[in-house]
This record gives C-alpha cells, sequence and structure tokens, in this order.
C-alpha cells in the first residue's frame, strides 16, 4: 500500500520532481553558478513574458485544446505602439493604457471570428501572427525605436534600476525583500490553515492532514529561500511583482470563480456545458480576449525589459507559453490544467534555458533540448492516462 | 453432442486493483449461437478482448482452445487470422469513406503499393448482399442509418471470413424493427454453419437466440443455460445476473396526488436543423400535471428526444409553430437552455457521455454546473457550499463513490446516470424531462432510478419519461403518449395501457420513415 502510495505521488508531481531533478543537475553541471542570486534574479525578470502569456494560453487550452499562435506577433505589435507612443511624449500611464486597449481589442477581434463565426482557432490566430507581424513592422517603421521614459522602464522591468527600492536600508541584505517574502509566508499559512478550520467545522474533509501540512511547509520555504536569495542581489524584480499578481488573480478565477469553472467545463463536454445554459460563445469569446489583454501586457514587459521595441520582438513567444502550459500538465484536448502547473511548466523551462547559458551551450541545442522537454512531458501525461483506462 | 469449437479455461485477468475476471470458463460449440448475459461491469467485454487479443497472450492467465489447439494470440490480427471477429458496441467506422472502403478497412486489396478498387467494390457488394443489404457499397457510411451501419459491421466480419463471430450488443443502438431483422439475419448465418457468440442485455433477444446461456457475475461464470427450447425463465437469468432474487423489478408509486396541469404544449412543430424541409416533431400537443408521471413512448428516430429539447429553450431544431403554457401562462422561451432552466423546467438527456456531463471533471462539478448561480454571489464560487451539496445529493441518491472529487469518468453508468440526475435536480425544476433514463445500465441500478423518479413525483413535481422500454414506460407511468414518425399517435391511461394496445396504436399510425 506504501509503495502505491508513492507512486501515486510521483505520478501526481511528475514536473515538481523533474524541476528539481533539473535544479539539481545543473548545481552540479554549473557547479552551484545557477543557484547564485543574481542568476535567480535572471530567470525572473528574462522569463516574465512566459509566465504572463502562459497563463492566457492556459485559459484557451482549456476551453479545449485551443492554442493563440498570434501573441509573439501580438506582443510586439502593442509594444511597437506603445514604444512609438512614448518616443512621442505621451505620459506612461497613457501609454500603458494604450497598449493594454490595443491588445484586448486584437483578442476581441480574434474571439469575435472564433467564438460567433466558427472560424478554427488556429486559423483565426494565424492569420492574426501574420497580419500583427506585418502591423507591427508597419507601426515602427521597419526600425528599432528606443524608450526613454525612466518611470515606465522602473515599473516594468528595464535597466539597472527596476527593482523595489529597500525601505528598511540594510547593509548587504535587501531587508524590505526578506520582510515582504517572510510576511508572504505567514499570510499563506494564515490563510490555509483558516481555510481548513473552516472546513473542518463545516464538516467537510480536507483531505490527508500530514501531505496538506507538508504542502504548507514546503511552499512557506520556497518563498522564504527565493526571497533571500533576491535580497542578497537587489531586492525584488518590479516584474517579479507583476507575474505574482497576474498569477494570483488568475489562479483565483480559474479556482473559485463561475467563469473559470465554466472554461474547464467546455473544454471538457462543450454540448453538456451548453445545455446547463452557460453561454459557451461567449466562453471563447472571452478566452481569446483575455489573451489580447495580457498578450498586450507581456508586450509591456517586453518592451521595458529591452529598452526598445523593434519589429522582431516577439518571435517564438506563442510556443513558449503552449510549451509551458503543456509541460505543467494541461490537456491537449482541454478540460484539464492549473495556473500552479503553469508556474512548474515556464520555471522549468526557464531553468533549462538557463542552466544551459551558463554551461555556454549554444542556443540551438537548448532549442532542441527544450524539444525534447516537452516531448517526454506529454509523454508522461499520455502513459500514466493509458494505465487507468 | 457437436464439436467443441472454443474452449475458454480458467481464465483469469487482473487489473491494478481490479480482478476483472476470475477463473472464467466458457464452452462454444460449433454452429451455436452463444449468449453472455451479465450486468454491466461483470466481465463480459473483458473477456471476448481476452479471446480476441485484445488483452495479449501473457497478459491474462489461463487457457484458449480453440478449434482444438492452444491459441496464443497478440493482436487482434492473430484472432482474425484464426476466423474469430468481434464487433464491438460501439460502431467503428469512418463516417466520411464509403462502405467498400470500412469494409476493407486495414485489409485492402491489391498489392502493398496500390489497392485494387475493383475487387473491393464487387467482393463489398458480394458480402452486403449476404446481409441483406441493396446499397451500393461506394456509397458513404454516413448516408446510411445506424440498422444499416450495424449490417456494415457484419459484413466487414463477414470478409475477413469469420468462423467465430462476437457480437458486443449489437442491438444497443437499433429500434425493434432492425433489431428483429438482426436477429433473424444471425439464426440464417447459424443455419449456414456459422458459429456466434452475443453479448446482450435484452432477456428477449436471448430466448429469441440463443441455444445455450452463460450467466457471468462479478468475474465470474454463474451458470451455463440450455436455451434449446427457446422458452428460458427470465427470472432464473435476472437472479444469475444480479445475485439475489428481484422480487420487483419497479418500486411502487406511493402518495399519488395528481394536481393541476403544469406545463402543456400545443400545436408543437419543430423542423430539422440543417434541412429545414424536415419535419420532426409535426403538431404536438400535450401536457403534465403536478406530481404525475408522463411516459412518452416511441421508437428511436420517433421525434422523441426532438420534442423534448425543443421545448428546453429550442436546444434543437427550428420551431416554426407551436405554444408553450406553463402554470397556465404562456411563455415564449428564448432560445437557450438558460431561459428553460429559469423557468423551471429541467432535461436530462439520453446521452450522458455526449450531452450531459463533464467526464474530465469532479461529480461536485458536475452537480453544480447547471445551477453555479445559486452558489455564487458575484461569480465568486462558495466552494465550501458547492462541496456539501454535491455530498447531499450523494447520500440521496446512493451515488457510489469514496468521494464527491472524485473523477466522472471513473464512475459506472449507473452512478454517473445519477449524477446526472443530481444536476438536474439542483436546479430545482418543476418540469423534469428524463430522455431514455435507465439506458445502459444494469438492473440494480435501474430499480434506483425508479425509486427517485417516483420521489420526484411524490414532491409535486412533473415527470415527463421519454423511454423505448414497453415494461419501463406501462410500470412507471400514470399515463402513456405514444409516438411515431414525428406525431403523437396514441394517448392512454396507464391502467388502460398494455403492449398490444400500445403497439397496435403504433402500427395504425402507419409506418412512417
Amino acid at each position: 500500500m506504501s509503495n502505491n502510495a508513492a507512486l501515486n505521488f510521483v505520478k501526481k508531481n511528475t514536473m515538481i520532481i523533474a524541476l528539481v531533478a533539473v535544479i539539481i543537475l545543473f548545481s552540479v553541471t554549473t557547479s552551484g553558478k545557477i543557484l547564485l542570486p543574481q542568476n535567480i534574479n535572471n530567470l525572473i525578470s528574462q522569463n516574465g513574458y512566459v509566465f504572463v502569456l502562459a497563463t492566457g494560453m492556459l485559459l484557451c487550452i482549456l476551453t479545449g485544446g485551443n492554442i493563440d499562435l498570434s501573441v509573439g506577433s501580438v506582443v510586439c505589435f502593442t509594444g511597437g505602439i506603445g514604444a512609438i507612443l512614448m518616443s512621442r511624449g505621451v505620459p506612461m500611464i497613457a501609454a500603458v493604457l494604450v497598449m493594454l486597449a490595443v491588445g484586448l481589442a486584437v483578442g476581441m477581434f480574434q474571439g469575435f471570428w472564433i467564438a460567433w463565426i466558427s472560424v478554427p482557432p488556429f486559423i483565426a490566430t494565424l492569420a492574426g501572427m501574420y497580419a500583427f507581424r506585418g502591423l507591427s513592422n508597419v507601426v515602427l517603421g521597419g526600425y528599432s525605436v528606443g524608450i526613454n521614459n525612466t518611470a515606465f522602464l522602473r515599473v516594468f522591468g528595464g535597466g539597472a534600476e527596476c527593482y523595489i527600492p529597500d525601505f528598511l536600508h540594510g547593509s548587504s541584505l535587501n531587508l524590505t525583500c526578506m520582510a515582504v517574502g517572510i510576511i508572504t509566508a505567514a499570510l499563506f499559512v494564515i490563510l490555509s490553515l483558516r481555510g481548513h478550520a473552516v472546513r473542518n467545522k463545516k464538516g467537510i474533509g480536507s483531505g490527508n492532514a500530514l501531505g496538506n501540512m507538508a504542502k504548507l511547509v514546503v511552499i512557506c520555504a520556497l518563498i522564504v529561500w527565493i526571497t533571500y536569495k533576491l535580497a542578497q542581489y537587489k531586492g525584488i524584480p518590479s516584474v517579479l511583482v507583476w507575474i505574482a499578481l497576474i498569477l494570483l488573480l488568475y489562479g483565483y478565477i480559474t479556482g473559485n470563480t463561475a467563469i473559470g469553472r465554466y472554461f474547464y467545463a467546455v473544454g471538457g463536454n462543450e454540448k453538456a456545458t451548453r445545455l446547463s445554459g452557460v453561454n459557451t460563445k461567449l466562453v471563447y469569446f472571452i478566452a481569446y480576449a483575455n489573451m489580447g489583454l495580457l498578450a498586450g501586457f507581456a508586450g509591456i514587459l517586453a518592451v521595458a525589459r529591452g529598452g526598445h521595441a523593434e519589429p522582431t520582438y516577439g518571435q517564438g513567444y506563442e510556443m513558449d507559453a503552449i510549451a509551458a502550459c503543456f509541460i505543467g500538465g494541461a490537456s491537449a484536448y482541454g478540460g484539464v490544467g492549473k495556473i500552479t502547473g503553469v508556474i512548474i511548466g515556464a520555471a522549468l523551462m526557464g531553468v533549462i534555458n538557463q542552466g544551459m547559458s551558463i554551461m555556454g551551450i549554444s542556443a540551438n541545442y537548448q532549442s532542441a533540448v527544450k524539444g525534447i522537454v516537452l516531448l517526454v512531458a506529454v509523454l508522461v501525461d499520455v502513459l500514466s492516462k493509458k494505465e487507468k483506462a | 453432442m457437436a464439436k467443441i469449437l472454443l474452449e475458454m479455461k480458467n481464465i483469469t485477468k487482473t487489473f491494478p486493483g481490479v480482478k476483472a475476471l476470475d477463473n472464467v470458463n466458457l464452452k462454444v460449440e460449433e454452429g451455436e449461437i452463444h449468449a453472455l448475459v451479465g450486468e454491466n461491469g461483470a466481465g463480459k467485454s473483458t473477456l471476448m478482448n481476452v479471446l480476441s487479443g485484445i488483452y495479449p497472450y501473457g497478459t491474462y492467465e489461463g487457457d484458449i482452445i480453440y478449434n482444438g489447439e492452444t491459441c496464443k494470440f497478440n493482436t487482434i490480427k492473430d484472432s482474425e487470422g484464426k476466423g474469430i471477429v468481434i464487433i464491438h458496441q460501439e460502431l467503428a467506422l469512418v463516417p466520411e469513406m464509403s462502405i467498400g472502403e470500412n469494409m476493407y478497412l486495414g485489409n485492402e486489396r491489391g498489392s502493398k503499393s496500390r489497392i485494387d478498387w475493383d475487387t473491393t467494390y464487387v467482393e463489398a457488394d458480394k458480402y452486403l448482399k449476404m446481409v441483406g443489404l441493396s446499397e451500393s457499397s461506394k456509397v458513404l457510411v454516413k448516408e446510411i442509418g445506424t440498422g444499416k451501419q450495424q449490417l456494415v459491421e457484419i459484413a466487414k466480419a463477414l470478409a475477413k471470413n469469420a468462423k467465430l463471430l462476437i457480437l458486443d450488443e449489437p442491438t444497443s443502438s437499433l429500434n425493434e424493427e432492425d433489431s428483429k431483422a438482426l436477429l433473424d439475419l444471425m439464426l440464417g448465418f447459424k443455419k449456414q454453419g456459422m458459429t456466434m457468440i452475443i453479448i446482450t442485455h435484452k432477456l428477449n433477444e436471448v430466448s429469441y437466440v440463443a441455444d445455450k446461456i452463460t450467466v457471468v457475475r462479478d468475474g465470474s461464470t454463474i451458470e451455463t443455460i440450455d436455451n434449446a427450447g427457446h422458452n428460458i425463465d427470465e427470472d432464473r437469468i435476472i437472479k444469475g445476473m444480479v445475485g439475489r432474487e428481484i422480487t420487483n423489478r419497479f418500486p411502487k408509486r406511493e402518495n399519488v396526488k395528481i394536481g393541476e396541469i403544469n406545463m402543456e404544449v400545443s400545436g408543437w412543430t419543430v423542423h430539422h436543423p440543417l434541412y429545414p424541409e424536415r419535419v420532426v416533431v409535426d403538431n404536438v400537443s400535450m401536457n403534465v400535471r403536478k406530481g404525475e408521471v408522463v411516459g412518452i413512448y416511441g421508437l428511436m428516430g420517433a421525434g422523441r428526444t426532438e420534442l423534448a429539447m425543443s421545448i428546453f429553450g429550442q436546444s434543437y431544431g427550428i420551431l416554426t409553430a407551436g405554444s408553450l403554457k406553463i402554470n397556465g401562462q404562456e411563455v415564449k422561451l428564448k432560445k437557450t437552455p438558460t431561459d428553460a432552466i429559469k423557468h423551471k423546467i429541467a432535461y436530462v438527456t439520453e446521452d450522458r457521455k455526449g450531452n450531459g456531463l463533464v467526464l474530465s471533471q469532479s461529480i461536485k462539478v458536475n452537480t453544480s454546473l447547471a445551477n453555479l448561480d445559486s452558489l455564487a454571489s458575484k461569480t465568486v464560487i462558495d466552494k465550501d457550499k458547492e462541496y456539501l451539496v454535491a455530498e447531499d445529493y450523494r447520500e440521496k441518491l446512493k451515488i457510489k463513490t469514496p468521494s464527491v472529487e472524485q473523477l466522472v469518468g471513473n464512475l459506472s453508468g449507473g452512478n454517473q446516470q445519477k449524477v446526472l440526475l443530481a444536476k438536474w435536480m439542483f436546479t430545482e425544476p418543476d418540469i423534469l424531462i428524463l430522455d431514455e433514463p435507465t439506458r445502459g445500465i444494469d438492473v440494480g441500478a435501474k430499480y434506483e432510478i425508479y425509486c427517485i423518479i417516483n420521489d420526484l413525483a411524490a414532491a409535486g413535481k412533473s415527470v415527463i419519461m421519454i423511454s423505448s422500454e414497453l415494461p419501463e414506460v406501462l410500470a412507471m407511468s400514470d399515463r402513456i403518449y405514444i409516438m411515431n414518425a414525428a406525431k403523437i399517435v396514441g394517448e392512454m391511461k396507464a391502467s388502460e395501457a398494455t403492449q398490444e394496445n400500445i403497439m397496435a396504436a403504433i402500427l395504425k399510425s402507419g409506418r412512417g420513415d
């Protein structure tokens, strides 16, 4: 029986185990360099866009394995518009709002065809991929456009000063960062324990108490460890704040709201969902409109990090987002997948990129390895399902 | 005594955690029709999968002796090579391909580099004639009805030189006429010396066609009954299947208090969504009272499901005429199920996997899906309340599962049907339309579903029960409508209805198609 339980544990947490294994592997091959504070900081800053895009992509994939191929182009398009606006002296807030609005409008445009005209998502977004890549070129006039709005760069994470300032003025350690980490962990513990207490009171079992406790401890330790590492460098990168906000928000939406539930239901059985009185077309529309909005946001992060916009930005971003979802356990048929999976998938890809970069392996091999990881991840998923049947 | 063609000896097959077959023995004589009966999950299909090599040699224990030699099949090809051909319950035809292409799929005529289409179609036509089909083998499969598709499956099996034909629930999607034709075809093959194994739920079919009957329960063979006289004792078989005496297949209705008319449709006419010139529901008028169970009996394709779904927010077809009154008030429902649910109508589909349940989600999620609003304030779901609701229905409807977090896809058919009922009961409807509520579920679960229906009626709900099982309609209903070829062709009180006068009403109305 305990043998079975262990097997179950491995099956349920395959990708977490893989992530840990990969980190250990790279710690050895890079003689610990991958765990240096600066590298952990870079891992987060460089992959901000993957977390944001994969979150949006997850909702599309949930509705039935549908993907959005246009996001890379949309990132470039919205980023380009923002760069042009700011280079002409438009204030940051206005520029950001315009970029988000453009992203949302693009998403709604594509969502309209997909939801109400029944254009297959693959084709509708393939069209968008070409169209918005071209329009990005038009907007930027084919040139790279620099951004010198420092407020924008600081808030969205470009350059050297894009960190939350240390209000507590620690000497070698960024105390603000540490404090945030500890408070977050404490809040997490309090909320979880309260949840358990409430459920116990109502007579709802909350599962394996020991397992829950272990999970709580691991997650808190992870939060504190990451903030400790970041505190040793320059503190919390501003992009981390945005990533955390988005992941928390969408984790909540998918787990606790009616609309979140409908993404799963539509992907699991569209007809049954429609006959349950749910407007399924609206669900598709929202998935793609939201994807556009998040692509717009990723556009903001991308140009802020680069400090400029250029017509080739965002190429292949859609594939990174899709891969993160599938590695994170989303089903290619829809209806299954979680935000926590997205976090793990995106992190795994980031760690692999970073680890190989530190080792000095060429980008070509990195791509090949990513491909293999994706295949293996999906393989594990498929095989474990086959066993059940 | 005739020669034993097939003997399966002490077959044991285990899946992780489950013993699906436990020391099963089966003997089939040459030239007989052998019926395998048993409840869902009893192990009939597993046994046939062992025989046909779907579970290869080595994954089970025991011996298969066919035609005097011990067989070690590794793939379906191996067993088919010996002439053992299985026809599965779900039709395995490609709709967009022709009949001929389907028949030789994976078994193509001609050489490796070129398919010989002339031979393919000539041979296919020959086998089609043998099963009594006059269609050309060049017709696309999607253009013929389900009944004929089943015959194509048989022709396909014959094309593989079948000596032992296994039919897994061959009539489950056929109407009575097509079923009868199929069974007669089997008897015809028997005369020509073919050996057949038929797996079925329907005891009348078993009685009609089988020479021997083997009862399977919980992975073991209970007994083999000789049916040479074709006059078996159904109670004996049912007892063997469920392991206890079934004194009453239908629970008694208690507290029958029939009130006022709750819902009434008149002049209801619906056209086919894709071929608007086809009328699928023709000028139907009917009503249901509070606390009443109204049965709608009709064969498949009579327009029953179409009628029900068109009432349920026009979720099927184009409504061209007719009015709907609820509680005496005429209402015009918008073209969406949402509006129907608001007016306290629930439609429990006949197709629980296709139209009813999200198999990849938990019992809890399925239970709450049609009425999430009642659990959510400003779209945030109260998940604790949701859990308690699901738990409540699990107890009330006796859904057998360790937890409501269990995925619905892992449940048995009977339990899935109960989850589907729970989902619609949770919308607190006044009018429930149950479309084939007991299709494909075993005797025990059926009884429990009947109890639920009776409870609903006793609580003052109006229940419309659509069914193609006559005994069920007769035993459960207060009043019966008979539907044929898109029309209501008869209405009678349950006390006056008999199998004979219901069938007579259908025959008198003439057969439309």
